[in-house]
């Protein structure tokens, strides 16, 4: 079991509450601790609550837990809020002479430590340092060596100038000083530290990292929460690879933009949520009909309509897999890890422009704003490969030219993949529609062609089918008679709810599907189980649905669809009542 | 190479289905003249084509070209040109296509400045679908949809074009060949988002805005003392109801087109076999 600290900072939006915390995540990361974050929005209490969460342990940690030992609480909700995830013993952090804060009651069984947040800012060079102050008081309490504070702040601010970090470091010292002086009592923490090498980062930043070391070069997108991050972390980075960011007038611009630079070549790519895959879907069919390569990232979030835009859910399964009028041939690939995020997006590309198809890649909100330590080799540059597939080049264009010397970009060939030529190859230009097209991209109407097209089209799926691996990811015991399966984000949560219920003796099998579409065939899988489960943050188990399609045979659903991600621990009750059939209380 | 290119060579071998007589037969060959007159390539222009009668160019049309989706034409055609900048990317559609359903991008588009050409083929009809009402319409013109008139004033693109900050715009008529020609020659050569509305009249379902009405109304700014520099002056002939104006009416010549200012010069489709050599720095950034 994981020897893990679980810390926070919360306060209104606009408290400084995310830097803070990723301030303190990295000085974690940077000090050898695996890191784990989460972020929460208020569902009480309307308002501008925020609040960033850290749990840390020298071993990895794949999930949150219901478990919250230290609370930095910037205001007195912030304590409300996460009165059910406090315990015995927690320590909470707070200004009482903010006048706000003045009536603040710490539970008996809780540890208050009232600092003079502010005026030690203050008696450090300024007020708005205040939450680097309980940092210094986190970092005593903890027993977290405050040097490793240092070079995150450092980090954070030295775009400003030596004075600033200066004064913060300062000011963490004045907190971790304040508390020794004026508490004493035994947290019974210690933050050990380790020589290990961890780099930190989320899903959102792995997706950008992915698309830049997998070639793309273009990026058009529309700011939208929680995928405007895949964008502002390319904007400025692409740039020094050859490439371009470009902030569209609404998604509609944005997947034609992409659109654009695809048919010029360019290993092209958007990211939206699922509100603006809504508008995207009017030019998906398009893309796929003129058989251009295209990724298009849906950043999960709750819907529908404007639904919770902070929320976590996992609900546009169906409209990635379904989404737009007639029948559109697509692949859908889902990571399941923040490090999976990288490398699924590298694939993405490689699958886009192998099959000259739009692919999908779903990630979700839990995803996105979770950040994660791993060992820097985890995303190995050396082992990406990037395949471009069927491209031809003025020395082979000539053998895909018909009788009259016409290129043909939708080629009927036996595995349904055409040649591609990109504007400025000599001898190739050619036109592509989204009408039915011949294999000259020219409209056509004529049934026998309507066929053929139609076919081709599948073809290149069935071919992806045969030579590409659409494996899922297994954990837990193989013979065990409870199976679990799941996609997304879930995979930690579960990972970890298995590790408490196998100390129980009750062992599972989990799957984790990262490929909707294609997606490998569960039928075995189900017949060796005595029990299956889908778990899913979604209301109506769209996973379990189409693995019901698939088997031909009725399986459990644990649904959580209440705007926040499945916990480990609430996991374990959930899992073994599925399993033994009894009702799974939402 | 250039200089062997010939409009034909633009010409694709599908024949249009254009009614006999339609404004686009015109405005059509205009494009393919001034591009082949600008010394470019069917390989390396890249067109694209709206939905509508006038998306069909990109049928009839040789070049690179993708026929896309109704009123979204402009940004595949900047998406194009950021690419790949050294392709000469033409944009053509329909006042329906380009001031109704694509005017939210109609506006960015002429914003952002990108060095390519927009042809608007303005028959002030939507003729496809058989005679609506189309943005350019005037307010008293009775179709199937407004039987009593639109009851609302007709879009001006060319002011719209200027509120958004245009470089270069100019106004056609298809059947004047030479002019038309010229004209988007001007565009091509323009350093920035070229804007030509043509007038391509519309002889099935339009008649009222008819090749007899244009040439009765129209005044070619090239016969008059007209500074198309000179912004007061632009601005006082585009807001000019009465008359129809051809010629180019306003160019700044001072504009850099979008690309440049990114400093965007590289093909985007050149890309390694495998990560970017440096690629491991973005790892370490998350130290």
């Amino acid at each position: 079991m994981h020897e893990d600290l679980n810390w926070a900072i919360g306060g209104e939006a606009g408290d400084g509450i995310d830097s803070t915390g990723k301030i303190f995540a990295q000085a974690l990361s940077r000090a050898g601790r695996h890191v784990y974050t989460s972020k929460d929005f208020a569902s009480r209490i309307r308002g501008g609550y925020t609040a960033y969460k850290i749990r840390t342990s020298v071993d990895r940690v794949e999930s949150v837990v219901d478990r919250l030992d230290i609370l930095i609480a910037l205001t007195e909700r912030t304590i409300e809020e996460n009165m059910g995830e406090l315990h015995d013993g927690s320590v909470i952090i707070y200004d009482g002479e903010r006048t706000s804060m003045q009536d603040v009651e710490i539970p008996e069984n809780m540890i208050g430590l009232d600092i003079p947040l502010k005026s030690l800012a203050e008696d450090a060079g300024g007020a708005i340092m205040r939450n680097v102050v309980a940092l210094g008081v986190a970092c005593e309490v903890a027993d977290f060596p405050i040097e490793n504070l240092d070079a995150s702040l450092e980090k954070r601010f030295k775009n400003k100038g030596q004075a600033i970090v200066d004064n913060n470091q300062k000011a963490a010292r004045l907190g971790q000083e304040y508390v020794a002086e004026n508490y004493d009592h035994d947290y019974g923490y210690d933050l050990e530290t380790t020589d290990e090498d961890l780099v930190l980062l989320n899903g959102n930043e792995a997706i950008g990292m992915g698309a830049i070391a997998a070639g793309c070069r273009f990026y058009a997108g529309y700011p939208i929460t929680p995928a405007t991050s895949i964008m502002e972390y390319l904007t400025g980075r692409i740039d020094q690879y050859g490439g371009k960011v470009v902030q569209a007038e609404d998604e509609l611009a944005a997947i034609n933009l992409a659109l654009g630079a695809a048919r010029a070549g360019a290993r092209s790519m958007t990211a939206t949520s699922g509100a603006g895959i809504d508008l995207m879907t009017e030019t998906f069919g398009l893309v796929a009909t003129s058989e251009t390569p295209m990724v298009i990232c849906d950043v999960m979030r709750a819907g529908p309509s404007t639904g919770m835009p902070t929320k976590q859910e996992q609900g546009d399964l169906n409209m990635l897999l379904y989404g737009g009028h007639g029948e559109i041939d697509r692949f859908v690939v889902g990571p399941t890890t923040v490090s999976e995020c990288f490398w699924k997006t590298i694939e993405a590309f490689n699958l886009a422009e192998k099959y000259q198809i739009p692919v999908f890649l779903v990630s979700d909100l839990a995803l996105s704003v979770t950040e994660q330590t791993f060992s820097p080799d985890t995303f190995d540059m050396d082992a990406v490969e990037i395949d471009r597939g069927k491209v031809v080049d003025e020395d082979d264009i000539d053998s895909w030219l018909d009788e009259q010397g016409r290129f043909q970009p939708h080629f009927p060939a036996a595995d349904g993949i055409s040649p591609r030529a990109f504007p400025g190859t000599t001898d190739g230009a050619h036109m592509t529609t989204g009408l039915e097209h011949d294999a000259l991209g020219r409209r056509t109407e004529e049934t026998d062609v309507r066929i053929e097209q139609v076919e081709k089209r599948e073809q290149k799926v069935k071919t992806a089918k045969e030579r590409e691996d659409w494996d899922y990811r297994e954990f837990g015991d193989p013979d065990a008679d409870t199976l679990v399966i799941s996609w997304g984000s879930n995979e930690g949560a579960i990972r970890e709810a298995m590790e408490y219920l196998s100390e129980d003796g009750f062992d599972v099998r989990f799957i984790s599907v990262p490929y909707l579409f294609p997606r490998p065939d569960l039928t075995d899988e189900i017949a060796e189980a005595e029990s299956t489960v889908v778990i899913e943050c979604n209301s109506k188990g769209q996973l379990a649905d189409l693995i019901e399609h698939d088997v031909l045979e009725r399986v459990d659903r644990i649904n959580k669809f209440n705007g926040i991600r499945f916990k480990a621990d609430e996991l374990v009750e959930d899992i073994r009542n599925a399993a033994e059939g009894m009702e799974v209380e939402q | 190479m250039s200089s062997e290119v010939r409009f034909i060579d633009f010409k694709a071998d599908k024949q249009p289905t254009w009614c006999p007589g339609c404004g686009d037969f015109g405005t059509m060959n205009g494009m393919m003249k001034a591009l082949a007159e600008t010394g470019n390539h069917p390989d390396d222009t890249y067109l694209v084509a709206g939905i509508g009668c006038s998306g069909k160019i990109g049928t009839y049309m040789h070049s690179y070209a993708l026929h896309g989706v109704h009123g979204r034409a402009l940004p595949v055609g900047i998406g194009a040109k950021l690419a790949n900048p050294e392709l000469e990317v033409m944009v053509a559609g329909g006042d329906g296509d380009g001031y109704s359903i694509g005017a939210g991008h109609f506006v960015h588009a002429v914003r952002r400045n990108v060095d390519m050409t927009y042809v608007v083929m303005d028959n002030r009809i939507y003729g496809l679908t058989k005679g609506q009402a189309s943005p350019t319409s005037r307010e008293d013109f009775e179709t199937s949809t407004s039987p009593d008139g639109t009851n609302m004033a007709p879009i001006n693109p060319l002011a719209l074009a200027l509120a958004a900050g245009a470089t270069f715009i100019a106004q056609s008529f298809s059947s004047d060949s030479q002019r038309h020609t010229q004209i988007v020659k001007e565009a091509i050569e323009h350093d920035g988002f070229g804007l030509v509305n043509c007038y391509s009249p519309c002889v099935t379902f339009n008649d009222v805005d008819t090749y007899d009405y244009f040439r009765d109304t129209i005044v070619d700014l090239e016969e008059t003392d007209h500074d198309p520099t000179d912004f007061d002056a632009a601005t006082e002939k585009i807001m000019d109801s009465d008359k129809e104006y051809t010629g180019v009416i306003y160019q700044d010549p001072d504009s850099v087109p979008y690309e440049q200012r990114e400093g965007l010069t590289e093909n985007m489709a050149d890309i390694p076999t495998g990560a970017p050599d440096d690629a491991m720095d973005l790892v370490r950034e998350f130290y």
